[in-house]
This record gives structure tokens, C-alpha cells and sequence, in this order.
């Protein structure tokens, strides 16, 4: 029987690192200084697509100071995070794609000396026209106008297709069909801290990096590949990530080159990239034109959907593969739907590489998904969350598209904001520039597959146990600011009836720490959690016999809490936590164990059914009030309220934080932040003061509601919190605002110029190209929607 | 990317600037440090002095994470030379603890979970500790209104304005 009890999960504590935040003892990759370390400096294209006739790099390398330039004849080797995709060079060899797309490295004995050795690099470029849209990736036919070679068709990186149950059928059904188009602009994550990363290469030959970065595991393996080093040779240190939000998450151009460098002068080198830099190196949210056909029952019922997507992908396809995906895969796990098809393209474009942002490729489709609904609910009559109630996912069945959903506290989400901001109040009911919408949403707690196919675990924690009792645990997993070391500490803690602040956690360093796949997908909690859990049981089956016998008592009558192994029924029975390790190590010699965890298999095996499935899916839901002025377009935002199933809170400051995080992340996206390009290729604003993000005064106050559902696949329970709670503020705002003012903006971001052009009817819908998507790969869902699963 | 002016490091670097003997006062210590005068104060304390709990965001004075203090006033210090800091009180986050005690504001970021990946921390702590040092007993608006220069992508600010609060009322207590 699953305790329910908790002595350490569920509490509002410290986070282990937190007071080392507080201080400024927390070592950030730009805080490590080695002795004789060199600074690099990466020249990059100053056009969006061009051929690179030759490069010259003799006056840098004579430059006084200056150890080693390389170019990408250095590192011919491509690489990317997608198994399938490695089309990136760490230096660009033939061509470069996007204004920013490294060229040569300089490494020098100062930053200033570097910068000035860029200067002296000399690259002929040949300038070729560059393409800057979906519309113009979709009509490239030059063969210059193609970005890579490798794809099929020039610039369609990928085109997938799928219909779930009968589509046809599901029209014929509907007594009302809807069609909208919608347009999501890029943003990017815009982390506090940039980019940044160190190496040495060391008399043993062996390489260690130091890099703020969220999959240390996908690096190492990166690292070895273009450096052609066994990973037996290369150690990665993932140093506490100052933000990350998925930009950290591809291995990266500055990271490989600071590598070879070090390798090439026997120095240390580190590069510590600009703010501007950053903006370029991005790898953000994709923008995403949309179409959404839906038809419904009178009563409001989904009868079938079919969502088009057109993503616009940037230079190169980072983790496009999947993010294409993703725009289709979720819209099932929410409301019932018996028939879907879905169909998306990423494009080529020369533009910064767009890759995962929080959410990754489903707040777009969400955004046109909610906002649809609220149509819907509009012209049939029904209030927008009743519509939404009457046809919620079963707990424990199988969407149209094959993912198992288990337990779902989206209901409960619904109700409780519902009562919280006084909807039935208010929907309808504001003054004419006050208003009120509502969206809701679900997301995955962890993808289903890792990123390379393989049959090892995704997640492993070790644990030692010293005499005295200390215990340490070791994971792969990478604190990215969302407590991931603070979880393994309270899972253990929890296990063992002890302290968290008495464990030492040892994480994201590839020479002392088993895998964990990284900081992404919304998996870290319950993937390390269980992995946690299973390697204190082992432990627990050496320490509890061991404890019985001192005791005299039989196991079963044995508990772990308050640092003690105790009796149930005569807790005065005990004996300390450390005694019982040092009895443990007489008896069986020194201690410690490994547990590991895997996703359950998922039921769909359709090519492409890798993209969406996951242990437990986590459920949103979110009310805005905002005022909007119909003079000037400018929107006050009241309060949000936000409700979320999180299948338990280890510790509901911690997930509290996610959801809050998660809500102005949201409100920078809908309201202000765009990653958007002249036609010369720049970035329109790359810097903090022009690409504008919520400070204090934009944000408002957010009331947050945690739902616990006890999930059985996670550990005590728990779902993510990091992601999902994002999806549902986009739409939600859109919603409210048409509840303002009366006008739909269906094109994030809305920003005033739109509304005044809203306002005087002057705001276009959305145009989406047309493309010859491929045949769709067909599945039948068994029995359809909600099938029951055995218990 | 566009043709760079070149910076003034580079110039720097070019020109060999000379080095000064800087003296300066920080978190209640004299420190003489040898550097080049072009060098901003973020640089000075990060580089020279390694006192890396003050954090760089952007060099343009545009996020707040290199807030210090100089004479009890909140300053970006990539935007002041390490020269024109001399005879000056900085007080960065490493100068925050008392006797090994925490500051207030310190408890209260780490007991609200204000902190997440903690690299806006220091310039909060410090630009916050201006405004109690000043106003006491801040209402949230203060707070927001003080704190609207530093910016935080993970927090989404709520449990930083409640720690604020929190530190404002246990200083109340003592
Ligand atoms: S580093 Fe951003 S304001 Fe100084
Ligand atoms: S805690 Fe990460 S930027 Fe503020």
C-alpha cells in the first residue's frame, strides 16, 4: 500500500540550494576560473545565406596573444540532437544558414584580444538569396534558394501526416463546422544567464566541459561524435543553469569549439557568449501558422478536428523533428474527441534555429485550440467552460491517437478556478473594456521515448551511505532552477525517515553521476524520483533486517522516521539511522545501491506515435481578467488564476513556483515578446531593452490552486508542474480580451496595434499557405474514446 | 551580425591602457587591485577581486542582475568603472551576511522558494535592501515599483514580492 502519509513530501521546504542562491555561492558556469585560461571568441556570418568562398585566418592567428583560430575545416564532423537530423557543423564549412551561424574560433589570452583577432579573419562570401518565410521556404525551387541539401524537397525539413479514427464520419456527424486560422510569432527564452562554457584537456588526455546546459548526457555523447574522442575520455559538468526554459538543451557551437581549442593549446579555455549572441543562438519557440477545421454536435460535442501546422524551423532542425510532432499530438488528451487528423510541415528558413521552449510545439496549437472552443461555445449559446465540461477525458483510457491517459484532475482544475474568480459572475457580465476568458490544457510529464533509441534506462540515481549516516546521491539530472536536486533530496529523505538537510546530492557530472537524460520534457521529477525510490528500496532491504535484528523485532513491525528505525507499535523500540548503516556495513561490507526508471511502454505503434506518449499527463486550467482601453489598445491584466493537477506537490513552493513562473512566461508571450527578423536577416531586437518582457509592473497578481490526483506512475504521486501550466494563460488572455472589447485576435502576440486594427476592422485573418501534405498514416484506437483499461 | 564598433576594451586592448592601482572599499574591506581603467566595476569585482556572486546579464544596463550597492544606492555596475568607484561603500551579496548570520531578506528568499535558478537573486537582494533601508515597511506596489529594474524569467516575481514582505515584517519584530 502507497503511504499517504508524508513526513517530508508535501512540506513547504527549503530548497537545498537555496540559501547558496541567496549568497552568491552558487558557482554559474562564468564564475569557474582556471589557471592559464584562455578566452574564445566565435566569428559569426553577418548574412542569412551565403557560400563561403574561402577564409583566411593567418593575421589573427599572428596577432600577439592569440593561441588558436580554427575554422569548420577543424570540425568537419556534423552533429545535432536528433538522431536523424545531424545536420549542424560546430563551424560552418560550405555555407552558412542565418545571420549569426559560427564560422571561426579564436582562442586568446583575454576577451578584448580575441574579439580584436575576429577582426582579422577574413571570409569571402558568396551572398545567396535569402529565404525569410513559411510562405517563401514553401516556394523555394533554385537550387540556391535550397538551405540544405540533405532534405527531399528544398526546405521542407519535414511533412507528416496522420488520421485517427474516421474523419469523414465524424464531419458527416457534426451539426456545426468551424474553421479558423491562426498565427503563433517565435519568442525566445531569454535566460538571466547567457551562454557559457569551459574546457580543459588534460595531461591524461582526457576533456572536461563545464556548460550551462540542461542535457549534459546528449553533449557528452555530441562531444564525442565531432571530436572523435571515446566518451570514456570526456567528462561533461553541467554547472547550475541560470535559466533555461529549453534554450540550454542542444549541444552548441561555442561548446564544441571551446573543446577543441582547449585540445589544440593545452589550456583551459572558456567562452562566455554575449546577450546579443544569445538572441541569435535561440533555439525557441517556433512560429507556427495554423488551420483548424472542428465539427461539433449542437450540444457542443467534438465530432472530429482536423489541424494543419506549418512551423517555421530556422537553419538548421535542432529538435524540429519532434517539434513538429508535438503540434498534433496533444490535442486529444483533453477533451473526447473520436476522430482527428493532423498534418504539419517544419520549414527551412534563414533564420536563427528555432528547438524547444517550454511547451514545446503545443501552447501554439493550444492557443488556436482554445480560442476555437470559445467560438464555438459563443455561437452555440453554451457558457465556454460548461462546453468544455460536458466532454473531459476519462481518467484511465486511450485517446483517439493511442496515448494512455491515467489520471486527470482537469474537472476538479475547472471547478475550482471557475469558484475562485466568480465566473458564472462574471463571464458576460463585465462592463463593456473589462473581461474575463477561460482556457484549460494538459501536458506530458516526460516524453515517453529518449531522443536516440535505446533500451537503458532514462533516469538513474545512485546512493552511498557513509558511516555516521550520511547518505549522498548521485544522479545525472541538471538543477536548472526548478529544484530537481531539492527533489532528489526530499524523495530519499522521504524513503529513509530522515533529514533532507542530511543528504548530499551530487548531480550532472558525467564522471561521477549515472545517467539521467536531462532537464527537459517536463521529466525530471518523476523519472529521478522513481529511480530514487527504487535505489533506496534495495537499500532499505539490507538496512531493515539489520535494524530487526538489533531489535529483535520482526521486519514488518519496522518503520524509518525521525532518523530512526523503529517499531510501529513501540516506537521507544529504536535504534538511529546511523547506527543501523554501521551495523549494515559490518555485517555486509560498504553500502550503497542504484535504481533506474523507464516510461511504461506506450499502446500506439505507428511510425511517429514516439512523439506524445508519457507516464501521467498533467492538466491546467486558467481564468484572466484584464482590462482592455479601446482608445489605445492597452491592457491592464487584473489577476490570473490558475489551477493545476500536478498528481502530488513534493513541495508546493516548489511547484507553486513552476505555475507561477510558468503564468508570466505565458503573459510575456501573449502580450509582448517576439523573436522577428528585417530582411536583411538581423534581429529586429536583440537586446533586453527592445525585446520586451514582463518586469514587476506587467506582471499581476496570479493566484495559484494545486489539484493532487496521486498519480500511480509517478513517485508519491507526482506529475510536472514546469511546463503545462503555461499552455492554458495564452488563450485564456485572448478570451478574455474578446470578452472585453468584443474583437478575436487570433495572432500571438496581441499587441495594441493589432486590437486598434481589431477595433476598426481593419485586422486580416490569418492567411495559410496551401502544401501537398503526404498520404496520412492511419490508426485504428481499438474501440475508440475512453476505453476502459483493466484496473 | 553586424559589423561591431569595436569596444572600448578593444581599443583598450590596442592601446594598451595603462593599469592603476585601484583602492577600493568593498563590503566593509580595502582591497588594492592593479587593472586597467577601462574596466567596469562589475568587471573589477568579478574579475579581479573574485567576488562572483555579482552576475552579468547583459553589460548594457538593461537587466539588473549586476546591481550593487555604492554608498547604500542600488547602481548597475557595468555601468560604472571600477575608476570612478574608489572611496565609495560597495556592498555586494557576498557583503550581505552579518557575523555568518543570513540578512533578513536572505531567509526569507530561501524559506518562500523565491530563488529558482538564482542568478537574479543578488541584484534583487541588494536593490530590495536599498528600498527596506529606505521605506521600512514598503506596500507591494513599493516593492514593485523598486524592483521593476531587475528582471526574472523564472519566478514570474510573485514569491520574490512576498519574501520582500516577509523580510520587511520580521525586521518589525526584532
Ligand atoms: S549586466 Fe545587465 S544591467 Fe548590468
Ligand atoms: S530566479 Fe532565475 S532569473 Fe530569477
Amino acid at each position: 500500500m502507497r503511504k499517504k502519509a508524508f513526513s517530508v513530501i508535501g512540506k513547504p521546504l527549503r530548497k537545498v540550494d537555496a540559501m547558496a542562491k541567496c549568497t552568491g555561492d552558487t558557482r554559474y558556469a562564468d564564475d569557474i576560473e582556471l589557471p592559464r585560461m584562455l578566452y574564445a571568441k566565435l566569428l559569426r556570418s553577418p548574412y542569412p545565406h551565403a557560400r563561403i568562398r574561402s577564409i583566411h585566418t593567418e593575421r589573427a592567428a599572428q596577432l600577439e596573444g592569440v593561441s588558436a583560430v580554427i575554422t569548420g575545416k577543424d570540425l568537419p564532423e556534423k552533429f545535432g540532437i536528433m538522431p536523424s537530423t545531424q545536420d549542424e557543423e560546430a563551424l560552418a564549412v560550405e555555407k552558412v544558414r542565418y545571420v549569426g551561424d559560427p564560422v571561426a574560433a579564436v582562442a586568446a589570452s583575454s576577451e578584448a584580444l580575441a574579439e580584436q583577432a575576429l577582426t582579422l579573419i577574413d571570409v569571402d562570401y558568396e551572398i545567396l538569396k535569402p529565404v525569410l518565410s513559411i510562405e517563401e521556404a514553401l516556394a523555394s525551387k533554385e537550387e540556391s534558394e535550397r538551405i540544405h541539401s540533405w532534405n527531399r524537397r528544398a526546405n521542407i525539413q519535414k511533412a507528416v501526416s496522420f488520421e485517427f479514427g474516421d474523419v469523414v464520419v465524424g464531419f458527416a456527424r457534426a451539426d456545426e463546422i468551424f474553421e479558423d486560422t491562426f498565427f503563433f510569432q517565435g519568442n525566445t527564452h531569454l535566460p538571466m544567464e547567457q551562454y557559457c562554457a569551459m574546457a580543459q584537456y588534460g595531461p591524461q588526455d582526457k576533456l572536461t566541459l563545464w556548460s550551462s546546459t540542461q542535457t549534459p548526457h546528449y553533449l557528452h555523447r555530441a562531444l564525442s561524435k565531432v571530436l572523435g574522442l571515446p566518451m570514456s575520455r570526456i567528462r561533461v559538468i553541467a554547472t547550475p543553469v541560470g535559466g533555461g526554459f529549453g534554450g540550454k538543451s542542444d549541444p552548441f557551437s561555442h561548446e564544441i569549439c571551446v573543446a577543441k581549442l582547449a585540445m589544440i593549446t593545452g589550456r583551459p579555455v572558456k567562452i562566455t557568449l554575449t546577450r546579443e549572441e544569445s538572441f541569435y543562438v535561440h533555439r525557441g519557440r517556433h512560429p507556427v501558422k495554423m488551420w483548424v477545421k472542428t465539427g461539433v454536435k449542437k450540444d457542443g460535442t467534438l465530432q472530429a478536428m482536423h489541424f494543419r501546422s506549418f512551423l517555421d524551423g530556422g537553419g538548421y532542425s535542432s529538435y524540429g523533428l519532434a517539434t513538429v510532432y508535438y503540434t498534433g499530438a496533444l490535442q486529444t488528451v483533453t477533451y473526447k474527441l473520436p476522430a482527428y487528423k493532423f498534418e504539419g510541415v517544419r520549414l527551412f528558413t534563414n533564420k536563427p534555429p528555432c528547438g524547444p521552449k517550454r511547451g514545446h510545439g503545443t501552447p501554439q496549437p493550444r492557443f488556436a485550440l482554445e480560442v476555437q472552443l470559445d467560438k464555438i461555445a459563443e455561437k452555440l449559446g453554451i457558457d465556454p467552460i460548461d462546453l468544455r465540461l460536458k466532454q473531459l477525458v476519462d481518467p484511465n483510457s486511450i485517446t483517439v491517437n493511442g496515448l494512455r491517459i491515467s489520471t486527470t484532475g482537469l474537472r476538479e482544475c475547472i471547478e475550482k478556478v471557475a469558484a475562485r474568480a466568480d465566473w458564472k459572475k462574471k463571464f458576460h457580465q463585465l462592463p463593456y473594456g473589462r473581461g474575463i476568458g477561460f482556457a484549460a490544457s494538459s501536458y506530458i510529464s516526460g516524453a515517453g521515448l529518449p531522443i536516440y533509441r535505446n533500451e537503458m534506462p532514462h533516469s538513474g540515481v545512485q546512493i552511498r551511505l557513509d558511516r555516521g549516516g550520511g547518505i549522498t546521491v548521485f544522479c545525472g539530472s541538471i538543477d536548472i532552477g526548478q529544484g530537481s536536486d531539492s527533489i532528489l533530496a526530499y524523495a530519499v529523505a522521504e524513503e529513509f525517515g530522515i533529514d533532507p538537510a542530511d543528504i548530499r546530492v551530487v548531480t550532472a557530472d558525467t564522471d561521477l553521476t549515472p545517467v539521467d537524460l536531462g532537464s527537459y520534457s517536463s521529466r525530471v521529477t518523476v523519472m529521478t524520483g522513481n529511480a530514487a525510490i527504487q535505489a533506496c528500496g534495495k537499500l532499505k532491504e539490507i538496512l531493515l533486517p539489520v535494524a530487526g535484528e538489533a531489535l529483535e523485532l520482526p521486519v514488518d513491525d519496522l518503520e524509518m522516521a525521525e532518523g530512526q528505525l523503529r517499531s510501529r507499535s513501540y516506537p521507544k523500540r529504536a535504534i538511529s539511522f546511523a547506527e543501523c548503516v554501521e551495523k549494515a556495513e559490518g555485517k555486509f561490507g560498504t553500502l550503497g545501491a542504484t535504481g533506474s526508471y523507464s516510461p511504461p511502454k506506450h499502446p500506439a505503434n505507428f511510425k511517429g506515435s514516439g512523439v506524445g506518449p508519457t507516464p501521467s499527463y498533467s492538466y491546467t486550467t486558467s481564468i484572466v481578467e484584464l482590462s482592455c482601453d479601446p482608445e489605445t489598445a492597452d491592457i491592464k491584466l487584473h489577476k490570473i488564476w490558475i489551477a493545476h493537477d500536478c498528481g502530488r506537490a513534493f513541495n508546493p513552493l516548489l511547484v507553486e513556483g513552476q505555475v507561477e513562473g510558468s503564468v508570466y512566461m505565458a503573459l510575456g508571450e501573449v502580450l509582448m515578446e517576439e523573436q522577428v527578423f528585417r530582411k536583411s536577416g538581423l534581429h529586429k531586437y536583440p537586446s533586453i531593452l527592445e525585446y520586451k518582457s514582463p518586469t514587476t509592473l506587467e506582471t499581476p497578481p496570479i493566484e495559484t490552486i494545486l489539484v493532487e490526483t496521486d498519480d500511480p506512475e509517478g513517485p508519491f504521486g507526482a506529475k510536472e508542474a514546469g511546463q503545462g501550466p503555461l499552455l492554458p494563460v495564452i488563450p485564456a488572455v485572448a478570451n478574455a480580451l474578446y470578452d472585453a472589447i468584443g474583437v478575436r485576435i487570433d495572432e500571438i502576440p496581441i499587441t495594441p496595434d493589432k486590437i486598434l486594427r481589431a477595433l476598426e476592422g481593419r485586422l486580416k485573418s490569418v492567411s495559410v499557405p496551401w502544401f501537398d501534405f503526404p498520404p496520412p498514416i492511419k490508426w485504428q484506437p481499438g474501440d475508440g474514446v475512453g476505453v476502459q483499461q483493466k484496473s | 551580425m553586424p559589423k561591431r564598433k569595436k569596444s572600448s576594451k578593444t581599443d583598450a586592448a590596442q592601446k594598451g591602457w595603462a593599469k592603476r592601482l585601484l583602492r577600493l572599499k568593498v563590503n566593509g574591506e580595502i582591497k588594492e587591485v592593479a587593472t586597467e581603467t577601462s574596466k567596469t566595476l562589475l568587471e573589477v569585482l568579478r574579475e579581479d577581486l573574485n567576488l562572483t556572486g555579482t552576475k552579468h546579464g547583459c553589460e548594457l544596463g538593461e537587466c539588473g542582475t549586476c546591481t550593487v550597492l555604492i554608498n547604500g544606492d542600488a547602481v548597475l555596475s557595468c555601468l560604472v568603472l571600477g575608476v570612478e568607484s574608489e572611496d565609495a561603500e560597495i556592498v555586494t551579496v557576498e557583503g550581505l551576511m552579518r557575523d555568518s548570520q543570513p540578512h533578513p531578506l536572505q531567509r526569507a528568499f530561501a524559506d518562500l522558494g523565491a530563488t529558482q535558478c538564482g542568478y537574479c537573486i543578488p541584484g534583487i537582494l541588494l536593490t530590495a535592501k536599498v528600498l527596506l533601508d529606505k521605506n521600512p515597511h514598503p506596500t507591494r506596489d513599493e516593492v514593485r515599483e523598486a524592483l521593476s529594474g531587475n528582471l526574472c524569467r523564472c519566478t514570474g516575481y510573485t514569491k520574490i514580492l512576498e519574501a520582500v514582505e516577509l523580510a520587511a515584517r520580521g525586521e518589525e519584530g526584532q
